[in-house]
């Protein structure tokens, strides 16, 4: 059976690599302890610091065909608490789940004092590590915290190295995505010091606008805010920064994954891309700590069918596998190939080529999706009178042959459009052919042009 | 949620299935976005009974029946339930429809008030042209107000549709027997519609069919759906089509005890619908099949039938209602007041595409064209036959 217990940057341990995410569900005590009895392997508690008030409401979603929270925007800041409570709670925690991993979220002023004063005690609490906040994008960024200091990679470097000065546990720089590169902080955070990062943080975000009352959401008294967007719609934001920072020389920290992970599927995404831990925040928000039952046992059960017996067996695996588009070979040719015994007729493909590609997917003596219409139009013209005209009233359920569309293989350009839009689970699959060619890049290319 | 499972397939087998050609997959397009007055202009655009065709048509064997799904193995959408709802938001929301702005001369008279007429005449309001509607009925609506289960569809419903049509801009003259009229009809507008329908049903022939108890299946659904009728303790249908099943589910309704339906073939025959035939079940409905009606006993009223079966057994059900649904009989009288308007079969024969008839003065479409089918069917023939009446006037005729 898979081992998933995990090390992260060397020296903090924890029973598996599913963290939650400094946010509500690691807002105090008794929800941190019933999530470590679900099974998570550790949290990042909800953002210690300086003293706030919150607003209400203070989220709001994007929802997609009946699936609700594929995004999540939120204009909650740290924690509300007291910190003293906080960091006896913390301490409490640890006595109770001393092989669970306890991060502290740290976010205060900038002043040197302030943050070895705030370190010291979380590290005096017990916490077996820091996380700093240089990501939050509302709010607190207004106040000059979170990703105020984010953007700078100067203030970057300069906090974490006042923090480093006297912090003795692992110190993880957590990274906002709202910046350009997201490179240029964390070889920033890299140079004051961190032992590791976390990303992504929240995302600038307006979700929507209610268009009885033109407010957008979330209302405070008929105003809005921008807030910061989360939950499964950010996933590829999220992997593609996690990547960028996994590769970057001038970086060389382990990261903790962040961004749109609802399950065992996407962990392993941000695993395979060398993340050494995942956090969650918007997946236990929605259906709650339970989650985490299923990531364990699926991601075991899947790194057993793949003969992986740690995840340091797969860590990082997919890394080589992104490179830039310049080294992608271009004499690889897919094409789209169509089962007729499992179309059923809807002809997505068909229109989808026609109007949003290449025009390569046809249906027998049309020469448009018009003329296909039209003369659908035509037969149509009249209501067959069964008695009259001797027509079948029931059809069967097989699709008929003049509704299944093929692809021109000569023109397919093997773009996946059809095979994306095709509502039938292996009917359309894109096939390898034989070019006849050696692989050649764009780089080859040109450089056997010169 | 149910709109979001909609593929949304290109030239879509729901919108060829349904003989008005709904754009079924744009009107769902718009359930889903939340634009249900665009969802209900579409429906009413190809067919103006959608409220009544969301209620009463046979789903299974036409869009839903289409419906690519099926060939994934999956549910159908439920395109029935969605037009339902798209129907009742219109009709709940200062429900109107656009008419031309100016007023043409030339006038249309449609006779029948029923599903065929209120389309072909709010398709001629559409086109500017003054349309008349005539029935005999005090009600109007046709078979929708009358001769529909009540659990399908209530005259209230139909009546909306009625005042719809009304709304824009169509007379309707009730109570009026156009058969008596016809020539008076003919100089007074410049093309007829015939939305006639069919007559009663038809008559047995056999001994005891005038005994008190013995009732006209439509006639017994209409007193059922528009006053009140006495029903008895025990009673017989004769036939097994929808209408028989819905004289049967709406005796039980009513609080007969016993009911049978008594069928001349067999139960792979029987012409109803298979949802029909799961509500008489479920009605707890006895079905005789194979039996043939001989003759009616009764010294004053109704008081058994005798039913004869293949092998000759002959025996009795004793019963205090008898109620025929052996299909309706031709308006042959009236047709043939008709000069000039060509009937094979008891059919109006019409030129498919536009309605209009040998007499191209008269157009015609409905149940007195296709035999007595759906309400959707004569919606479509309706439609077709304004479309083919105002081309017909604005070219021919000026």
């Amino acid at each position: 059976m898979a081992d998933l217990s995990t090390l992260f940057a060397g020296r903090i341990r924890c029973p598996n690599p599913f963290w939650l995410a400094s946010g509500p569900p690691a807002n105090c005590g008794d929800q941190v302890m019933r999530a470590f009895d679900a099974g998570w392997g550790g949290a990042v508690w909800k953002t210690l610091g300086e003293p706030i008030v919150n607003v209400s409401s203070r989220y709001s979603s994007v929802d997609l065909n009946g699936q609700r929270m594929m995004g999540l925007n939120n204009i909650e800041l740290i924690t509300d608490r007291p910190l003293d409570v906080n960091l006896r709670e913390i301490g409490e925690v640890k006595k109770r789940y001393p092989h669970h991993a306890v991060i502290a979220s740290l976010m205060v002023e900038s002043r040197r004092e302030a943050w070895h004063e705030i370190v010291r005690r979380s590290e005096d609490a017990g916490a077996d590590g820091l996380e700093l906040n240089f990501g939050c994008p509302h709010g607190m960024s207004e106040r000059g915290m979170g990703s105020a200091v984010g953007q700078v990679p100067e203030y970057c470097a300069m906090i974490t190295e006042w923090v480093k000065e006297v912090a003795r546990t692992p110190v993880l720089v957590k990274l906002t995505p709202n910046i350009t590169d997201i490179r240029r902080v964390a070889r920033a955070a890299r140079k004051g010091g961190a032992d590791g990062l976390s990303a992504i943080n929240t995302i600038n975000s307006i979700t929507g606008i209610d268009l009885d009352t033109f407010i957008p959401r979330p209302n405070v008294d008929g105003l809005s805010a921008h807030g910061g967007y989360c939950g499964p719609a950010v996933k590829p934001i999220a992997l593609h920064m996690v990547q960028q920072i996994a590769v970057d020389p001038e970086v060389g920290l382990p990261v903790s994954g962040i961004g749109g992970i609802s399950g065992w599927r996407e962990a392993a995404e941000f695993l395979l891309l060398g993340c050494q831990s995942v956090q969650l925040c918007t997946a236990p928000m929605h259906w709650g700590f339970r989650i985490v039952e299923d990531m364990i046992d699926g991601l075991k059960n899947w790194m057993d069918e793949k003969g992986f017996r740690t995840v340091e067996d797969f860590r990082g695996l997919s890394l080589p596998r992104i490179q830039d588009w310049k080294d992608l070979n271009l004499n690889y040719k897919i094409v789209a190939r169509i089962d007729p015994d499992t179309c059923i007729g809807c002809d997505l493909c068909y229109i989808a080529c026609w109007d949003g590609a290449h025009q390569c997917i046809h249906i027998d003596g049309h020469a448009s999706p018009e003329s296909f219409a039209e003369a659908s139009r035509r037969r149509i013209a009249t209501t067959p009178i069964p008695k009259l005209d001797g027509v079948a009233e029931n059809g069967s359920h097989k699709t008929p042959p003049e509704r299944i569309p093929c692809v021109d293989e000569d023109e397919c350009v093997g773009c996946n459009l059809c095979w994306l839009v095709c509502p039938v689970e292996d009917c359309i699959s894109m096939e390898r052919v034989e070019t006849g060619l050696p692989a050649q890049s764009w780089e080859q290319r040109m450089g056997s042009k010169c | 949620m149910e709109a979001s499972r909609c593929l949304f397939c290109f030239d879509a087998p729901c919108t060829a299935a349904c003989p008005t050609h709904i754009d079924v997959p744009r009107f769902i397009k718009k359930i889903a976005t939340g634009n249900l007055r665009g969802s209900a202009l579409t429906i009413l655009d190809s067919n103006l009974l959608g409220l009544s065709c969301s209620r009463v048509c046979p789903v299974d064997v036409l869009c839903e029946g289409a419906c690519v799904m099926h060939r994934y193995n999956k549910q159908p959408i439920e395109i029935g339930r969605l037009q339902r709802a798209a129907m009742d938001w219109f009709y709940a929301h200062n429900p109107s429809l656009p008419v031309a702005p100016e007023n043409r001369a030339k006038r249309v008279a449609c006779i029948g008030a029923g599903p065929a007429s209120l389309a072909c005449a709010a398709e001629l309001r559409r086109r500017g042209y003054p349309a008349v509607i005539f029935d005999r009925n005090p009600l109007p609506g046709g078979l929708n107000t009358y001769g529909i289960a009540e659990y399908k569809l209530r005259p209230p419903d139909s009546l909306k549709e009625v005042e719809l049509v009304r709304s824009m801009g169509v007379e309707f003259r009730l109570g009026v027997e156009a058969f008596a009229k016809i020539e008076a009809i003919e100089c007074e507008f410049d093309a007829i519609f015939l939305g006639i329908g069919l007559g009663p049903t038809r008559r047995l022939g056999i001994p005891g069919e005038d005994l008190p108890g013995f009732i006209d299946a439509l006639r017994f659904i209409a007193d059922y759906k528009t006053s009140s009728i006495p029903v008895g303790r025990r009673v017989v249908v004769i036939g097994a089509g929808n209408t028989a099943i819905d004289a049967a589910t709406a005796a039980k309704r009513l609080g007969a005890q016993e009911i049978h339906i008594v069928y001349r073939r067999g139960e792979a025959e029987m012409p109803a619908f298979e949802y029909e035939y799961e509500i008489a079940k479920l009605d707890g409905i006895v079905f005789h099949w194979w039996t043939q009606v001989k003759r009616i006993h009764g010294s004053e009223s109704v008081e058994s039938i005798e039913c004869a079966r293949p092998d000759g057994t002959i025996f009795n059900l004793a019963c205090d209602m008898v109620i025929p649904a052996i299909g309706q009989s031709r308006l042959v009288d009236f047709l043939a007041r008709c000069r000039g308007v060509e009937v094979r079969e008891g059919r109006v024969v019409i030129n498919r595409e536009t309605g209009q008839t040998e007499n191209r003065k008269y157009f015609a479409g409905g149940d007195c064209v296709n035999g007595g089918r759906e309400v959707v069917d004569a919606a479509a023939d309706g439609k077709r036959a304004g479309i083919g009446i105002a081309q017909w006037l604005e070219a021919d005729h000026g």
